[in-house]
């Protein structure tokens, strides 16, 4: 299967200032990707690299198989740009209208895709309302609607969700999970940690305009999961046993926190503390949050 | 639908919504019904003087026309200058102004050219500084029609000329705003018209003191930047015969030749095609 995008040491330079130093990654078909750094460090001229904006100094990209800037690769491109700024005089129906037609779609798929998006990301009330009156919120929503109407193949999300209310996140990341089921890519700029958590499959750290590390998400939940246990009754050569399972085990009152390989072996934990006529109320496994691998990718000082 | 013609038609719905487009209309009515009223008043003083006053009627009606082109002329002057106005407000802000904002990246990673929204706009303000010269010009002439009864010689050259020096103006602002910001793109694009305006005079007071000197300096200040050759080849051509002989900045007593309107409008599109070049190589 080929890459929905594609580099090789892609590098920008302004001035004698290095923005992004050389920049290789792959993007799978269908995956959400998150592009993980602290401010300043490459990711929205990353961005605008792939998407045409901004001319490499030097390195090579494509996107959906084409160099990057062809149009027909653009055709099934869709991008939210930070700070969404747009033509505030049109209505959101001529919004969605103005981007559809520049996108080449026909009359009647495009009308029927602006209801349907604008209805999805609960615009439908405001439609007729010019864009000028909006709250920042509903621009970051109309402006999401607008990079899904040609049911892009790959979207480009730079910090999507900031700006937004608890609920707006929300909806962000369900248009998010709800556009990866039907195959699209998603490249995701963030700052925000626990957005990226909970949508990507796979996060590159992105340093001083370089990728430091690549992960996959799925992997954080089977290894090196921390568990927090509520017991009580739980007499001190009980609590030795347990490092059969596990290390770190450290005892805090009724809680007990300890480290295992993988959750496969919460059952049998549980068993044998009740076979040690242990009280448990709780066993809860916490994964190793990416909070802490960013700290420990990026350094406390984040970076600067 | 081409992408240029969505671009043009969103660029005429701008002026529209952001009341630009009322803001000509309103004031340039304002414009034609000051000339009207005030010609009014100075037609029927010189129709009065002339009656008197003159030996035979062929004189007072030569007296006349001469007066009433002098008096139309001085109107297309200043709607000549409105519309420059026009052409460079119109066209400082739009590419600066979306670069500066960012709502360029938008429209930019859609699968269209990056020519197409230069060519787009500048289409969109071709047809809308159309509109305004018409309305400008066509006004001050007919008013001067429906009271005199007076039509200039080679009208439709002479608007012509005048309307494509407000495109030319239009077009250096609109290359210049793909580069520079706003401000500074408006600030420069009368510093240009300056330049051409004085270049224009010294040409003028060259030919009418027959210093060669003179001449040439305006001949290379309009090749630098020929709108104001446009606007002096225009009211030579509309100008009644005797008062085209009398210099003043609504006359022409030094002609810029056909070949300087060739050399105006190859100029134009050389302008033309260098905005497109800086936009598709700059980075959004």
């Amino acid at each position: 299967m080929t890459n929905a995008i594609e580099t090789n040491q892609l590098r920008k330079v302004f001035g004698d200032y290095a923005a992004v130093k050389g920049l290789t990654l792959q993007v799978k078909q269908g995956e959400v990707f998150g592009f993980l750094g602290p401010n300043g460090a490459g990711k929205t001229t990353s961005m605008k690299m792939l998407l045409g904006l901004i001319g490499p100094t030097s390195g090579e990209a494509s996107l959906l198989s084409q160099p990057i800037g062809n149009r027909e690769a653009m055709r099934r491109v869709g991008f939210l740009p930070e700070h969404f700024r747009f033509q505030e005089w049109l209505t959101a129906d001529e919004f969605m209208l103005l981007h559809g037609q520049l996108l080449g779609m026909k009359q009647d798929d495009l009308r029927q895709r602006r209801d349907e998006l604008l209805e999805r990301v609960g615009l439908t009330p405001f439609r007729k309302k010019h864009l000028r009156t909006f709250s920042k919120g509903m621009l970051q929503r109309v402006g999401l609607a607008q990079a899904l109407l040609n049911r892009p193949a790959l979207v480009f999300l730079d910090e999507p969700t900031s700006g937004l209310d608890p609920v707006g996140r929300r909806l962000v990341r369900d248009v998010i999970r709800e556009v990866r089921v039907q195959g699209t890519a998603i490249f995701l700029n963030s700052h925000l940690l626990s957005e990226i958590e909970v949508t990507c499959d796979r996060v590159a750290f992105i340093q001083h305009g370089e990728v430091v590390r690549v992960l996959e998400l799925a992997s954080l939940s089977s290894d090196q999961t921390s568990v927090t246990i509520r017991v009580s009754d739980l007499a001190p050569e009980s609590l030795n046993g347990l490092s059969q399972w596990g290390r770190e085990i450290q005892r805090d009152g009724e809680f007990v926190h300890m480290i295992i390989a993988s959750d496969k072996v919460l059952p049998e934990v549980t068993r044998y503390l009740v076979s040690q006529k242990a009280e448990v109320y709780s066993i809860t496994p916490n994964r190793m949050s990416l909070e802490d691998i960013f700290i420990e990718t990026v350094g406390k000082d984040g970076g600067l | 639908m081409s992408a240029i013609t969505i671009i043009a038609r969103l660029t005429f719905r701008e002026a529209i919504r952001r009341r630009i487009m009322l803001a000509g209309l309103v004031l340039g009515i304002a414009f034609v019904i000051i000339y009207s009223i005030g010609t009014h008043f100075i037609f029927e003083q010189i129709a009065a003087d002339t009656a008197a006053n003159m030996p035979s009627q062929m004189t007072a009606n030569i007296l006349k026309a001469e007066s009433t082109n002098a008096f139309m002329m001085m109107g297309l002057y200043a709607a000549t200058f409105l519309s420059i106005a026009m052409a460079a407000l119109l066209g400082a802000d739009t590419l600066a102004g979306e670069i500066n904002s960012g709502t360029i990246q938008t429209i930019a990673t859609k699968p269209i050219r990056r020519a197409d929204i230069v060519l787009g706009k500048w289409l969109g303000f071709t047809g809308l500084l159309g509109l305004y010269v018409l309305l400008l010009c066509g006004g001050i002439v007919l008013s001067t029609f429906i009271q005199s009864g007076y039509i200039p010689q080679n009208l439709l050259i002479g608007l012509g000329l005048i309307y494509s020096e407000s495109v030319l103006i239009m077009t250096i602002t609109l290359m210049l705003s793909s580069a520079f910001p706003a401000l500074a793109t408006g600030g420069i694009v009368f510093g240009l018209y300056g330049l051409a305006f004085i270049g224009g005079w010294v040409e003028q007071f060259g030919a009418l003191l027959q210093n060669d000197t003179a001449i040439k300096v305006g001949i290379i200040t309009s090749l630098l930047i020929p709108s104001e050759s446009l606007w002096r080849r225009a009211a030579f051509e509309m100008q009644a015969p005797i008062t085209g002989s009398f210099g003043s900045p609504f006359t022409t007593t030094s002609v810029p030749s056909p070949l300087m309107m060739g050399y105006a409008f190859l100029y134009l599109i050389v302008v033309l095609v260098i905005a497109v070049r800086i936009f598709q190589s700059r980075d959004l």
